[in-house]
């Protein structure tokens, strides 16, 4: 009875919204299917990673409803990922179940909703209200839907959003059967938590980001669940396994970029302070691009960034002293073809993450992408040799509706 | 002393030869320029602007592919116009909206907003010569014109259709131009573009651009229905279709914002 309180709420306020006035919602319906496939090039380091290939197969409708005068819009983003092979890699989530309304200078954001923070590209640090879906990839980059309350003030010094974030998600992994996982398994369902409010925790976060000239900057507060996990391994039913724990934290952040004519200067900068330490984290470097190469249509556009952390070999990041290097190749064609390479070498262990991404249109519905994921580590100490069996060559064909 | 006599000869003979010259190449470029100031004099006032775009893009072997986009504009005085484009078209860069705040001098700014990411980034305007979305227009050509851009210079009088066009160069002041210099044709009646060739950075003969059915709005701006951009290096083609033109619809500067380009759709 009590729990269908806030969804009754939920159903009062978007009918209150729209009784105001004789609104007539238009709906545009879209979204994607997705197929990947993964073949990895040497045997699972683990026991239960019995496959050497992997098919998966993700289902991503976009359903968006907006008012006449376009001052309400509503948006549901439901997404469903079914894996051949990891019963924890298939599942669900809704991504976006949002309610706008906009007036003016001031817009205000409430439901289930995505956020994204910062410049760098490497590694996305001051990037902290939404969860990462893990499962999905090891690059960070999918996030799960964030429940949030936001209030946007768009004025002549910047603009100033307001959140309040009741609710936190945990972070996904790769189950026992997954690939890219480390020897000790994830025990998402014995997560504990710093706050007694557990997963209900009310976290807090304001954000003012302003342009001046060629300076794009952003300073933020956030006050709250910390997103990133501390795993410690732990014997449950007589299996070893990684419990999460999920601290309290205050962090402010900055970021900043200048875009000078071909060059992109980026920096990222946080002070996170939880009850066991505090520390300081920075990803910082250039983009810079050439324009038109060799009289073609093409752009070559050159990536550096170096990322570190206070607590070195200590962080629970992978960028604690990591120089990332890339290139980016736009060729400016009707199917829009790029190729993205980088690699990630870590200086504390003489590591290196290496990979390619290419990706075209075909037609007007379709699109093929083939990425190549490569993982040198030697040094026992680094997480990253959990991934030494893990390299890959991955195809995903997207169809669009 | 010999030396200098001869100089001095040479130097009084080069002038008396240049100076008509000289004089025919300022009057050119002043006219040039009258001409420019007119064209751009009589389209101003409009405010703010909304219209859809669509693009066809031919390849060599005559494959086509659609553009969809929505465009707003707002003129801005004293400086370049404010805009956002909302694309639509390919699906797999629905939602993906551009902002942009053009200088007649320096850089634009411009910021991309990517949905997939929810993530607005400010990008280089160095760019200008290369292709909008994989078409023949590049995006110097879709950029609104401004006098400060280009040098001008007038060439002569030329029928064009029923009417008499000025030819006009025009050469532009960005060095990240993709043009030595662009032909227009400007109508005599209404100083409506009504064609401009370009030349490409070696001055070679690159693309031709034709504007067709001609509709006035508010009883002043001329807005071209059609625009064919032909390219004849690559025999590729790119059709501009203008629709639902709207001017003067209350759209403001709160209508040009990072949040504006978060909430475009």
């Amino acid at each position: 009875m009590e729990r269908s309180t806030p969804k009754r709420l939920a159903a009062l306020c978007f009918c209150t919204a729209l009784a105001g006035s004789a609104y007539a919602l238009e709906m545009d319906a879209t979204g994607k299917v997705t197929l990947e496939g993964r073949a990895f090039f040497d045997d699972g380091a683990y026991p239960e990673q019995s496959q050497n290939s992997n098919l998966s197969v993700t289902i991503e409708p976009d359903l968006y409803w907006e008012t006449d005068d376009r001052n309400h819009t509503f948006y549901f983003k439901p997404f469903l990922r079914l894996d051949q092979h990891d019963d924890e890699r298939t599942h669900a989530d809704i991504r976006e179940l949002s309610w706008t309304y906009y007036q003016g200078d001031w817009e205000l954001r409430a439901g289930l909703r995505k956020v994204f923070w910062g410049v760098t590209e490497f590694q996305h640090l001051v990037d902290v209200i939404n969860q990462t879906d893990g499962v999905e990839d090891i690059d960070n980059e999918e996030k799960l839907g964030q429940p949030m309350i936001n209030l946007s003030l768009v004025r002549d010094w910047g603009i100033v959003d307001l959140y309040l974030l009741p609710g936190f998600r945990e972070r996904t992994f790769a189950g026992a059967d997954g690939r890219l996982r480390g020897p000790l398994v994830v025990a998402t369902n014995e997560a504990e938590y710093e706050s007694g409010a557990g997963d209900h925790h009310t976290d807090v976060a304001v954000r003012w980001s302003h342009t001046i000239d060629a300076y794009d900057i952003g300073a933020h507060v956030f006050h709250g669940t910390n997103r990133d996990p501390i795993l410690s391994p732990r014997v449950i039913n007589g299996q070893t396994v990684l419990v999460p724990y999920y601290e309290q934290m205050t962090q402010f952040g900055v970021d900043l970029q200048a875009t000078l004519d071909s060059w992109l200067w980026k920096a990222e900068v946080l002070w996170r302070d939880t009850d066991r330490e505090d520390y300081w984290a920075t990803q910082a470097g250039f983009e810079y691009t050439f324009y038109g190469i060799n009289e073609s249509d093409a752009d070559l556009g050159v990536l550096l960034e170096y990322g570190w952390d206070e607590r070195g070999t200590d962080a629970t990041s992978p960028f604690q002293n990591d120089l990332s290097l890339g290139a980016r190749l736009t060729l400016n064609d009707a199917q829009s073809s790029e190729l993205l390479a980088g690699i990630i070498y870590d200086l504390d262990y003489d590591s290196t993450t290496f990979q390619i991404e290419a990706s075209r249109r075909l037609g007007a519905q379709w699109k093929v992408s083939l990425d190549l994921r490569y993982f040198d580590a030697n040094d026992t100490r680094d997480p990253l040799t959990a991934f030494n069996d893990d390299s890959h060559i991955q195809l995903t064909i997207e169809r669009y509706f | 002393m010999n030396l200098a006599m001869t100089s001095l000869s040479t130097l009084m003979a080069t002038l008396l030869v240049a100076t008509p010259l000289m004089a025919q190449t300022d009057a050119q470029a002043e006219k040039g320029l009258t001409i420019s100031k007119e064209s751009k004099a009589r389209d101003e006032g409009w405010g703010d602007m909304q219209a859809d775009m669509l693009m066809v893009l031919r390849n060599s072997q005559g494959e086509e592919s659609i553009r969809e986009i929505r465009l707003k504009s707002l003129e801005v005085d004293n400086d370049g116009d404010k805009s956002l484009s909302i694309f639509d078209k390919p699906l797999d860069v629905k939602g993906t909206a551009f902002l942009s705040f053009s200088h007649p001098v320096g850089a634009d700014d411009q910021w991309l907003y990517l949905p997939a990411l929810k993530r607005v980034k400010r990008i280089a305007s160095r760019n200008k010569s290369g292709p909008f979305m994989g078409s023949e227009f590049s995006y110097e050509d879709l950029a609104s014109f401004e006098i400060e851009k280009y040098t001008y210079k007038y060439i002569k009088d030329e029928a064009c259709g029923d009417d008499t066009c000025f030819v006009v160069e025009q050469y532009p002041v960005d060095k990240y131009s993709g043009y030595t210099r662009r032909v227009v044709w400007i109508d005599q009646s209404e100083y409506r573009l009504q064609k401009a060739v370009f030349y490409d950075r070696k001055d070679a003969l690159l693309k031709t651009l034709t504007y067709h059915d001609y509709q006035q709005y508010l009883d002043k701006y001329w807005r071209a229905d059609l625009m064919k951009m032909v390219n004849h290096q690559t025999n590729k083609s790119t059709d501009l279709k203008w629709n639902n033109y709207q001017f003067k619809t209350g759209l403001s500067d709160s209508d040009f914002n990072k949040n504006t380009l978060k909430r475009a759709r």
